[in-house]
């Protein structure tokens, strides 16, 4: 039962079983476990990157296609879900249309994206995502009626998924409207992660790992490489736009500081780098890893610039702020002398 | 003895349209611009759109000339592009604010001066940088694209971010060299002083890199290393110290291209060189990778087109561009010029 919910592909190390059932238990527990608004914020992001982390994987890890363009398709069903609520008035079926139709757009973006620059070279990808997603940026920061220009805007949920609908008290903890709100992302991103794990471990992912080790071997074995690539950025695409829905409703607010910011897409590529390439595991354990040290590290650099204020350069250098650096070099760093991640690493380097 | 086979050979000469189809690319620029002006309509605010544009053109040109070369004898796609354009926009506009007096003074001379100093500075050290970069960062990755990639895109932000490490996180506003602001009126329409200059730059050094390409030894070398590097390293050319030089010059250039913008926009901001890179990336797409030429033919175009559409319909300029290489990819998937074959 549990091996055909993971599709058979086990962590393959004692260890890795371990924190994945950690990160699971907590995610799960979360609500009772860590009671706190920040603590239900943590763990909130942390799925919905989980997610995000994996369908990005599913490009970068399996495929071996660099794209630029996934906030962009993230910021599809975030926005997808926050206009459709904005005119459809709150509720489920307005959620509901709006992620739908999200991941529709994402999907058919991807789609020409990929029948422009796949068809001549995978490198051409990189560079046009790229292109693609700051142009989408600008626009989105330019239509302002629409889209509330760079504020972006708030948007209300359906009733019973906000903080005012109290269900009486269990184990202790006040079961509110909050809570049902975060097991919906959870479970929602839960089954979409399953959903990955599934297609990886299917004859089409196989194919996938096929082209990524050798796309020429690949097309002549009579793979039709071009097709496989470019259903994987849509399936890649929709799912994106989809953890973009249940972030978006998470936090009632979409605007491209939160979605479609070049900064979340380096985090995306850090967290699949130092988690693992090609595993979904590694997706899972690096996003938990990256949304913590973001949430808790970057108050312990606020407090180290602060303590080296004697030392003018090392305290810029340590303020909250430089954030970026210390995750580029880390990134650079992961790239050269860690290119497993650390799923390879715990798996022992195979 | 058989007879000669009875047929003759015929010597077909290339047809008009086929010889058009060859000169395509080149006439593109001239087509864009008679359309720009039946579509103005009025000869001098064309005139000024028509300069403005060749300026950004230029600047965009030589941005994108190192990285189309790089990638055409290496097969390095370096993201870490940008980088060296917003350090040398830091450093030349350093050198400016630094000698303000000479740039404040009304003389030609020295505010040409000026100009001349932060280009070189700017230019020496993003050189170094360049060196520095290649050593430390796409050396270990050279033939895996994925890795270069993000080697690359890590090394963009490491360098971005010392850029606000040491100048501070705000942007830094400036005013041009005295004699370089205000415009000259040329048949009813204002030339900015500064666009001429820049067109002027930027046409002297894509006629010097031609005559380099055209003309000498390195540049023989360097053309046959994007055509064909085994060729080369098999005649006993390290290919490899050729690379390195240039990577050094076109990060340089990247330098260059940043001082000239940053004296454009009289503001720079760390993240002005990843803004470029998209543009710059959209160029060497256009003119097919590894083309000096053909990045020169895109780089105009998307500098006159965004000027054109910017006047005629503003809100259409955001995405002139991807129109513009949507075209282009569809008329010719591998670019206009594309030189490096598929490898």
């Amino acid at each position: 039962m549990l091996m055909t919910l993971i599709s058979g592909d086990r962590p393959r190390s004692r260890v890795l079983t371990l924190i994945l059932l950690a990160i699971f238990l907590g995610l799960l527990f979360a609500p009772f476990l860590f009671p706190g608004v920040r603590s239900l914020e943590t763990a909130a992001r942390i799925s919905v990157f989980i997610l995000l982390a994996a369908s990005y994987d599913l490009l970068l890890g399996y495929t071996g296609v660099v794209s630029f363009a996934h906030t962009m398709f993230f910021g599809m069903g975030a926005y997808g879900v926050g206009l459709a609520s904005q005119q459809m008035g709150r509720g489920f079926g307005a959620l509901i249309v709006g992620s739908l139709a999200g991941a529709a757009l994402a999907a058919a973006f991807a789609f020409v994206i990929a029948l422009f620059s796949l068809r001549v070279r995978a490198i051409f990808f990189a560079m046009i995502t790229l292109a693609v997603a700051s142009a989408v940026a600008v626009l989105v920061s330019q239509l302002s009626q629409i889209t509330g220009g760079e504020d972006g805007f708030t948007f209300q949920i359906p009733r019973a998924l906000g903080p005012a609908n109290r269900m009486g008290v269990f184990m202790g903890v006040s079961i509110t409207g909050k809570i049902l709100n975060y097991y919906l992302i959870f479970f929602m991103s839960l089954a979409l992660f399953l959903l990955l794990l599934r297609i990886v471990n299917s004859p089409f992912g196989r194919v996938l790992q096929a082209i990524r080790e050798n796309d020429f071997r690949a097309e002549a074995i009579g793979y039709r490489v071009v097709r496989y690539r470019t259903v994987a950025t849509c399936i890649s695409a929709a799912v994106a736009a989809m953890a973009g829905s249940l972030f978006a409703l998470w936090l009632r607010y979409v605007g491209p500081d939160t979605t479609l910011s070049f900064e979340i897409m380096l985090d995306l590529l850090l967290i699949v780098v130092i988690g693992g390439m090609g595993t979904m595991w590694g997706a899972a354990i690096g996003a938990t890893l990256m949304v913590l040290a973001q949430t808790y590290l970057q108050d312990l650099m606020g407090s180290a610039a602060e303590a080296t204020e004697a030392l003018p350069l090392l305290s810029r250098l340590l303020d909250p702020d430089r954030w970026l650096l210390w995750l580029g070099v880390l990134f650079i760093l992961s790239v050269y002398f860690f290119p497993t991640g650390i799923v390879g690493r715990l798996r022992g380097g195979h | 003895m058989t007879d000669a086979p009875d047929h003759r050979p015929t010597m077909a000469g290339i047809t008009i349209v086929d010889r058009m189809a060859q000169a395509m690319p080149v006439l593109l620029v001239p087509i864009l611009l008679v359309l720009g002006f039946l579509a103005i309509g009025n000869p001098s605010s064309w005139l000024t759109l028509t300069v403005s544009g060749l300026a950004m053109g230029m600047m965009i040109f030589i941005m994108a000339s190192g990285l189309t070369l790089v990638f055409g004898l290496m097969d390095v796609i370096n993201f870490g592009h940008g980088a060296f354009i917003s350090v040398g926009a830091f450093v030349g506009i350093s050198v400016v604010l630094g000698l303000s007096q000479w740039a404040q003074a009304p003389s030609l001379v020295l505010n040409l001066c000026v100009v001349l100093l932060a280009v070189l500075a700017a230019m020496v050290v993003t050189g170094l940088l360049g060196w520095a970069f290649e050593r430390v960062i796409v050396k270990p990755v050279y033939g895996a694209h994925l890795k270069q990639i993000l080697v690359t895109v890590g090394g963009l932000i490491v360098i971005e971010q010392l850029i606000h490490v040491i100048w501070g996180p705000d942007e830094i506003f400036f005013a041009r060299p005295e004699t370089l602001k205000g415009a000259v009126t040329f048949w009813g329409a204002a030339l900015e002083k500064y666009r001429l200059l820049a067109v002027a730059i930027g046409l002297v050094l894509f006629i010097a890199m031609r005559m380099v390409f055209r003309r000498t030894k390195i540049g023989l070398i360097v053309r046959a290393g994007v055509e064909n590097g085994e060729m080369v390293e098999a005649l006993g050319y390290r290919l490899r110290l050729v690379f390195v030089g240039v990577f050094i010059a076109g990060s340089a250039l990247a330098g260059l291209g940043g001082v000239m913008w940053g004296l454009y926009q009289e503001v720079i901001t760390a993240g002005m060189g990843e803004e470029m890179m998209i543009l710059v990336f959209i160029v060497v797409i256009i003119g097919g990778l590894g083309s000096v030429e053909g990045a020169f033919i895109g780089a105009l175009m998307v500098g006159l087109l965004q000027n054109y559409i910017a006047f005629l319909e503003p809100k259409l300029a955001l995405i002139s561009n991807i129109g513009l290489m949507t075209a282009i990819l569809m008329w010719r998937p591998q670019g206009m010029k594309p030189v490096v074959k598929a490898k």
